[in-house]
């Protein structure tokens, strides 16, 4: 039952936020209804609320709102969204309605968007390998349902050519069922909106997909809500319908942006860069709203996209996303320069989930070893490379040598591979021995013996 | 006595209430229609500040606050082992029985289980005289860990009445005191506030070792029973990896591992994996001896702040029945960080980065509850409580508030290396930042139960890794190629402590954990081999000779030799070793 009653008493608005004297029975995070002069109609929620003032977020913008004749009803209600099966398949804005001139869904349930925590005792942990057909991320950096895996990118860098080919390319193996996709656009151009459902009307994942847009000229305010209203969808989709869903959430870095917007207009004490204090438990808010549950079905993997202001990846946002997600998958602007795709630099990237989703039975017995052999000799490789631009390569040993030209042909046979190669887990650990040929076998102490005895000698052979 | 207020404020996890003249500081209330769980942070004059421990959407201002009376405090008894609670002791296995798989709100279930009985057996006969600390009798609780029934703290006088032996719940009374002509029921049930150390008769020394199987921390940089260390790194330095692998193999009797404010499937991992892992000493579960708080990043702030209070007075509780008890906090950071969102909302003076100006004091008074100590009590046990506490700092720099401020306070220092971690050197523990003070302390114990020359064997090594980074600095200037054999060779041993030693996996089924004479053993052939490339350079044979031995390869397969057959393949290598010598002419 919503409220009926109305206020006028708007005393003050500053930013995207505004005060309204003389209320009664207002709660703490509901929904505020407002109306311009004009007529037009804007959502808010409260912030704030003492005996007779509340502090009220407005989405859509605080323009237009007086402080004489603005209204505001309060709906008693926190943030909610319908949600059903019809979702699939549609196009909705930042706050949930439809943008694509299809009627409204009728929706089987309302559900608050804040969503409510996992019980940890009810999670079930992620152990199945997803194939990405990606050899950085299935060999080294292996990607598991119900991780949080997000790529850290920079302006200019090839990320939403990676996301969409990890959408279209995801499989678990064994299994022919596809990804659900959830994509929520926080900020982003209309072009780069473009790309992706192009992308997904070309490869027929559109039926399969919900897309939340708030687009680069939306109002900012929005974008705190946005993925809020993709995850309650998603858990929708994953945990009463069983699906699979893959839910893309980019750019994470705007979202930020939106919060240290509202923190400031409300004075409150910043943290880090203007950041308010609490954007480690807010982020984590969105990001834990991943994983698995025991006895259920459906999953909701996680890949949200931020680029990182100026490549630094010590930066707030990166930062604290990096402690919250399972792992990073870092882009490198020197790599891209070289006409590397996808410009993966993989020592930086990490997936914490890897360990128990690889070996035997899910990919290969030696899988963990050999990505640990091939990290340590390209890290070995890089380290030479900056000794080489110093001293000259004249002045490495024979050893070093064969680790420069490693870490040479990892870049280009490992790392690199075409917008639309689907490489299999067996390709991919193949490519990764027939480089290890390159180095002294009484280098390879990370592996084991028996199956370099296997497979180097198979890699040699082809 | 209860009292009842009415809420004025809300904003986030802090309201206001009013009508709370008489209410202490640190009060538990009751919040609202739902009655949430919140404690008393501020007073002034008729308003209180109170910290709300779960979400507080949809409280409204005029819905009732209720005092009651008590501080925030936790249930003490047997069927704690084995168990899983959030930040404030609710039990998450039996809200998720009532909720549902998410969270909800205003749950009001009991730490401990009321039905369950107890086989208790009495240990004093009745008319004996007791005091606080005194253990009456004795159960199991779990196939690991014998519980011991105490005498609350503060009770003293003769035992009236003791129980028969026999099945009793945790609520049934099994003793009375009396004193002063009054008497008291003791049950298997107490209560401790849980901002409050419990006491103790007097501090000890730290000077057994805390063995970890774990040899970056056992033979470089020692933790002793009592002591503390934190361990900080940037993400993705294996905070969590060597925490879990510490709350494993830590031959500690019980461990309380604190998820503070960190991932879900963190714990979950935890909760899946500890039952089915085995002690190395008893063939038992871990978990029999694991008492596991969650309090995850998108749980409720406030809860996260007292989620480590009451970590380590669950401990506390195992340290006076004599136990050496393993606290395992992750992390620290997280906990700062709810500590400052909480001054934020109370509009307090920011210090440095906008955490409180308390912060340094509050981190002490956490770690001071570490330590090695007589209990109160008869028959003086001795029990030790060590903490291990995880720091996030920002950007994976150490100049921050947290780090800086939990240096001034632990003994040692795991500083986690993002550089390491990226080539995959695990643990990635710099081994030139990291020290141990209890170095000196553990040193005599171990010389006495390991080797004569352990302490000598460590320095050797560090020595080495010292001189190594030295020599890199020229390598960098220069290359490789220009270095005298025998820096070369102080180069190729060195790689060798650092990938053949300190390297450990901790998913490798048999390198996750290394006994301490496998430790010992194995620096020792290697500073061994060492020794004989050293000899044979100044004898004029060619470093690339010696970097093809088998031998040398042999070695960097050693630690993954089985713990039970490892002295004898030492031994073989040792002797190709000697064969290589004499083949080289170098012996």
């Amino acid at each position: 039952m919503e409220k009926q009653q109305e206020y006028s008493l708007v005393t003050e608005v500053s930013g995207p936020l505004m005060v309204i004297q003389g209320v009664k029975g207002v709660a703490y995070n509901e929904v505020v209804r407002i109306k311009t002069t004009r007529g037009e109609e804007r959502i808010g929620q409260v912030l704030e609320v003492s005996e007779d003032r509340a502090v009220v977020e407005v989405f859509e913008g605080t323009k237009g709102l007086d402080t004489k004749l603005t209204s505001v009803r309060f709906t008693g209600k926190p943030l909610t969204i319908g949600v059903s099966e019809e979702l699939l398949g549609r196009v909705f804005d930042g706050v949930g309605n439809p943008i694509d001139d299809a009627p409204p869904i009728i929706p089987k349930e309302t559900r608050d968007i804040e969503g409510r925590p996992i019980n940890p005792f009810a999670r079930a942990y992620p152990t199945d390998f997803i194939e990405t057909g990606i050899s950085s991320l299935d060999g080294l950096n292996t990607l598991v349902r119900g991780q949080k895996l997000p790529i850290f990118s920079g302006a200019g860098l090839p990320h939403n050519e990676l996301a969409a080919q990890i959408a279209r390319q995801a499989k678990v193996k064994g299994e022919t069922e596809k990804f659900g996709v959830v994509f929520c656009a926080m900020g982003i151009t209309r072009e780069e909106a473009n790309f992706f459902v192009r992308d997904f009307e070309r490869t027929g994942a559109l039926e399969r997909t919900v897309l939340f847009l708030n687009l680069a000229d939306d109002p900012a305010i929005e974008r705190i809500i946005a993925p809020k209203i993709a995850l309650t969808s998603a858990e929708y989709l994953a945990f009463d319908r069983g699906m699979h869903v893959l839910v893309i959430l980019t750019d994470m870095t705007n979202y930020a942006e939106a919060m240290r917007e509202i923190a400031a207009a409300r004075e409150e004490v910043p943290g880090r860069r203007g950041y308010p204090g609490y954007m480690y438990t807010n982020l984590a808010t969105i990001y834990e709203r991943a994983g698995r549950i025991e006895k259920k079905k459906g999953s909701i993997t996680q890949m949200p996209i931020l680029s990182m202001p100026d490549d630094d990846i010590t930066h707030p946002i990166p930062d604290l996303t990096g402690y919250i997600t399972e792992g990073q998958i870092v882009l490198s602007r020197s790599l891209d320069h070289r006409g590397i795709y996808p410009p993966i630099d993989v020592l930086p990237c990490l997936s914490r989930l890897m360990a128990k989703g690889i070996g035997e039975g899910k990919t290969r017995k030696e899988h963990a070893a050999l990505s640990d052999q091939l990290y340590a000799a390209y890290a070995e490789g890089r380290d030479l490379r900056d000794l080489v631009a110093i001293v000259g390569e004249e002045a490495l040993t024979d050893r070093d040598k064969k680790y420069l030209k490693f870490a040479d042909e990892f870049e280009a046979k490992f790392i690199a591979q075409r917008k639309d190669e689907n490489r299999s887990i067996e390709e991919t650990l193949s490519i990764g021995w027939s480089l290890l040929g390159l180095l002294p076998r009484s280098e390879l102490k990370k592996v084991e013996e028996e199956d370099i005895k296997r497979y180097l000698k198979d890699a040699e052979k082809k | 006595m209860s009292r009842e207020g009415v809420i004025s404020k809300i904003s986030g996890p802090v309201i206001q209430a009013k009508k709370m003249r008489g209410s202490h500081m640190g009060d538990v209330v009751k919040v609202g229609k739902e009655k949430l769980i919140g404690e008393i942070i501020r007073l002034n004059e008729d308003n209180a500040t109170i910290q709300v421990y779960e979400e507080t959407t949809g409280i409204m201002p005029g819905e009732p606050v209720l005092d009651t009376g008590t501080p925030l405090s936790v249930e003490l008894g047997p069927g704690l082992l084995k168990s899983i609670y959030d930040g404030i002791q609710r039990p998450l296995p039996l809200i998720m029985h009532k909720t549902g798989d998410f969270v909800s709100r205003g749950v009001d279930i009991p730490a401990l289980d009321r039905k369950r009985k107890w086989s208790f057996d009495p240990l004093i006969k009745s008319g004996t005289k007791v005091e606080g600390g005194d253990i009456i009798g004795e159960l199991e609780e779990t196939t690991l860990v014998t519980h011991r029934v105490m005498i609350p703290p503060n009770l003293r006088g003769t035992l009236s009445w003791i129980a028969k032996k026999g099945d009793y719940t945790i609520e049934e009374p099994i003793a009375k005191v009396g004193s002063d002509g009054k008497s008291e029921v003791v049950t298997m049930l107490q209560k401790w506030p849980v901002r409050k150390e419990r006491p103790f008769f007097k501090k000890l020394d730290p000077t057994i070792p805390l063995l970890t199987g774990q040899r970056v921390f056992d033979t470089f940089f020692p933790l002793a029973r009592g002591g503390a260390a934190a361990i900080p790194g940037g993400f993705g330095t294996g905070k969590t990896v060597s925490e879990h692998q510490l709350a494993k193999w830590s031959d500690a009797k019980i461990v309380v591992y604190i998820g503070c404010g960190e991932r879900g499937n963190e714990m979950t991992d935890v909760l899946k994996e500890f039952p089915a892992l085995k002690d190395p000493e008893t063939g038992e579960s871990l978990m029999n001896r694991t008492i596991l708080i969650a309090n995850t990043s998108n749980m409720p702030v406030a809860a996260r702040e007292a989620s480590i209070y009451t970590g380590i007075t669950l401990a506390e509780y195992y340290r006076d029945m004599g136990y050496d008890v393993a606290v395992m906090a992750d992390s620290t950071s997280r906990w700062a960080e709810a500590l400052r969102e909480i001054s934020g909302r109370l509009e307090e003076m920011p210090g440095e980065e906008g955490y409180p100006a308390y912060l340094g004091s509050r981190l002490a008074e956490f770690y001071e509850r570490a330590g090695r100590i007589k209990t109160i009590g008869k028959g003086s046990r001795e029990g030790s409580i060590s903490i291990v506490g995880a720091v996030s700092p920002p950007g994976g720099d150490f100049s921050e508030p947290v780090t800086q401020n939990t240096l001034r306070i632990v003994k040692v220092f795991w500083a986690l290396d993002t550089d390491l971690a990226d080539r995959r050197h695990f643990p990635s523990v710099n081994w030139l930042r990291s020290y141990s003070l209890y170095l000196d302390e553990v040193r005599s114990f171990r010389e006495k139960g390991i080797g004569k020359d352990w302490y000598a064997l460590r320095r050797e090594g560090t020595k080495l890794l010292e001189k190594e980074a030295e020599l890199q600095e020229i390598v960098r200037l220069v290359g490789p190629d220009a270095l005298m054999p025998k820096d070369r060779i102080v180069l190729e041993g060195a790689r060798m402590i650092r990938e053949d030693f300190l390297q450990q996996s901790a998913f490798h089924l048999v390198d996750t954990y290394c006994p301490e004479s496998k430790q010992y053993e194995l620096l020792r052939i290697i500073l061994d081999f060492y020794a004989f490339m050293k000899k044979a350079v100044e004898k004029g044979i060619r470093v690339e000779e010696l970097l093809e031995s088998k031998s040398k390869e042999q070695i960097a397969r050693l630690k993954t030799v089985p713990n039970e057959e490892f002295e004898e393949r030492f031994k073989e290598v040792r002797e190709r070793i000697k064969a290589e010598e004499k083949k080289l002419g170098a012996g």
